[in-house]
């Protein structure tokens, strides 16, 4: 049997990406911490969809992380990027545990709809909430790491090495996940639901249990985003075009490998940051004619140019 | 012999179309039982209830004494009553040892009080025993969307004997399945079940099949058991040669069913 190139894989790009961090030009570490903190909440999207289900929403979470991590420097003066992280997930897995009540029952279009409802009440609520900024959010800013203070010219590559750092352990997690009997059951419950529960097990608690862990990641995201970035606002985090890209790239990126998520997002903003540069008016036909493209010739995702190559040789 | 099953006045109506109208039978353990009847008579329906898909209108359902009624399906497989289904269930994209493996690994779990966790590796070896005893060596790796339909049924056999069931009901295990392989099929299935210690119940509308393999024979008409007894008791029955096998109709009857119809 072939062995798993996954994890080496993973620890090597871990390895690279801090030692070349210090290196990096300031618009190239920016572009890979986006890209990093992406890739984390489309890997909670791929574990929906191997689930069986989109969702339209994920913006609700990925919002949730940001502000969370916000709040805590903007009003708490707790300004820590260890602890912004950490709320970011733990509150955004706490609502989606409540939603998922509810969401787990429903399936397909109804379940990307209400997600959707969901993260647009946020949008709405937050609009209209002047004690957040509005529309116009607020700022933050990073100081310290588990209560180490970072000096001035190391804030950023210290975003960047603990996004990697994270998103190395969530795609390893991930990936021993769902080679386990209920990563497994994800895949069974997408084929055919009914044999699952006549089988013994939970549909419901499955696809509950996924969403959570989905919303959790979202969170991080959210939160290594309000950090990277400086500030967080209502229309970049819950308002529906942000979910729209987070499907956007999970299409692109295929559910093929847990290494997929970060190879999409990096794609995807290298194709925005290239078509904002040189077609300001037209960048999102862009967007769409790269979709276009990949779903005709890559119906699997751009991981699936690897699969192709290996059946080849 | 114990008695491991027990309906009692089971009915089901839909509207106004009667599914199942006073059911009454106890299943011994250890028993192979055959369900016939014509179709819409009711044996899927039975099947239907006593796994919890469809709770009956009135009745009672009792599992080793046990009242099940109104249970779901999954609390009702976590018992220990496993079935298979008539147009096998599968899950398309997996392969055919994971389709297996997840019915290994959901029985580890739900039965983890009773028996202790079972490692990874004891689950593969019951994959790797079930693989064996299914003749399912060749198609291990292949996706379970792509089978024969005759491995299609095998695997959704496999699947439920996974659940490692006391009581194992087969929706018509030999629909689909060409004429000239269904003695195959049964036979191997039957093999694979002999040393479990499983109760069986199956639907069947091949009358060979049903004499060969079965104790005891329930035969449906209209929602109601029109005759229950062993298997040359029933099949020489006037109803159901009437209502169930048809044979009036079709070929001149024989002495003995003339002067049992009488």
């Amino acid at each position: 049997m072939q062995r798993d190139p996954t994890l080496p894989l993973l620890f090597a790009a871990l390895v690279v990406l801090l030692a070349l961090g210090p290196f990096l030009p300031q618009w190239a570490l920016s572009f890979v911490s986006v890209a990093l903190y992406l890739g984390i909440v489309v890997l909670g999207m791929a574990l929906m969809m191997r689930t069986g289900l989109v969702s339209f929403g994920q913006g609700l979470y990925y919002c949730l992380g940001a502000y969370a991590a916000g709040t805590l420097d903007h009003f708490y003066k707790l300004s820590d990027l260890l602890l912004m992280v950490i709320a970011g997930a733990l509150v955004a897995a706490l609502v989606a545990l409540i939603l998922g009540f509810l969401l787990s029952k429903y399936r397909d279009i109804f379940f990307a709809m209400l997600s959707l409802a969901f993260s647009m009440i946020l949008y709405g609520l937050l609009v209209k909430t002047s004690e957040l900024g509005s529309t116009d959010g607020f700022g933050l800013s990073v100081k310290t790491f588990a209560g180490i203070p970072l000096t001035h010219g190391w804030v950023r590559y210290s975003i960047y090495a603990f996004s990697a750092v994270l998103a190395a352990i969530f795609t390893a997690g991930i990936h021993r996940y769902l080679n386990s009997h209920l990563g497994r059951l994800a895949g069974a419950i997408r084929d055919n639901e009914l044999r699952v529960e006549y089988m013994g097990a939970s549909v419901r608690r499955v696809i509950h249990l996924n969403y959570v862990i989905a919303a959790a990641l979202a969170g991080v995201g959210g939160a290594l985003m309000a950090a990277t970035i400086g500030h967080v606002d209502p229309e970049t985090t819950a308002n529906w075009t942000t979910s729209g890209e987070f499907v956007f790239i999970a299409i692109l990126s295929g559910t093929g490998s847990v290494l997929a998520p970060f190879l999409g997002a990096g794609i995807f903003e290298a194709v925005r940051t290239f078509a904002l540069q040189y077609f300001p008016n037209t960048w999102q036909m862009t967007l769409g004619i790269t979709m276009l493209l990949v779903i005709m010739f890559l119906p699997g995702g751009l991981w699936s140019v690897f699969g192709l190559r290996r059946r080849s040789t | 012999m114990a008695c491991i099953l027990e309906a009692r006045n089971l009915n089901k109506s839909f509207g106004a179309v009667t599914a199942a109208a006073d059911i009454n039978a106890r299943i011994e353990q250890d028993s192979i039982v055959g369900l016939i009847g014509s179709n819409g008579a009711g044996k899927t329906t039975f099947i239907n209830m006593v796994t919890g898909y469809l709770t009956p209108t009135s009745g009672q359902i009792l599992y080793q004494d046990r009242d099940i009624t109104g249970m779901p399906p999954r609390e009702i497989t976590r018992l220990g009553i496993c079935r298979s289904f008539q147009i096998p269930q599968l899950f398309n994209t997996l392969a055919v040892g994971e389709n297996l493996m997840v019915g290994v690994g959901i029985a580890a779990r739900s039965s983890r009080a009773a028996h202790g966790q079972e490692r990874g590796a004891e689950q593969s070896t019951l994959v790797e025993q079930l693989i064996e005893r299914f003749n399912l060596g060749g198609y291990r790796t292949q996706a379970a969307g792509l089978l024969p339909e005759g491995v299609r049924k095998l695997l959704d056999i496999a699947m439920a004997v996974a659940g490692r069931p006391r009581v194992l009901l087969l929706d018509e295990p030999t629909s689909g399945v060409s004429a000239d392989e269904k003695f195959r099929l049964m036979d191997m299935v039957m093999g694979a079940l002999k040393t479990a210690g499983v109760t069986v119940l199956f639907v069947e509308h091949d009358m060979d099949i049903v004499s060969r393999y079965t104790h005891r024979i329930l035969a449906f008409y209209e929602g109601r058991i029109i005759a229950d007894g062993d298997p040359q008791t029933v099949l020489r029955d006037a109803e159901v040669r009437r209502y169930v096998i048809g044979e009036q109709i079709h070929a001149p009857a024989t002495k003995e069913t003339a002067g049992a119809a009488d």
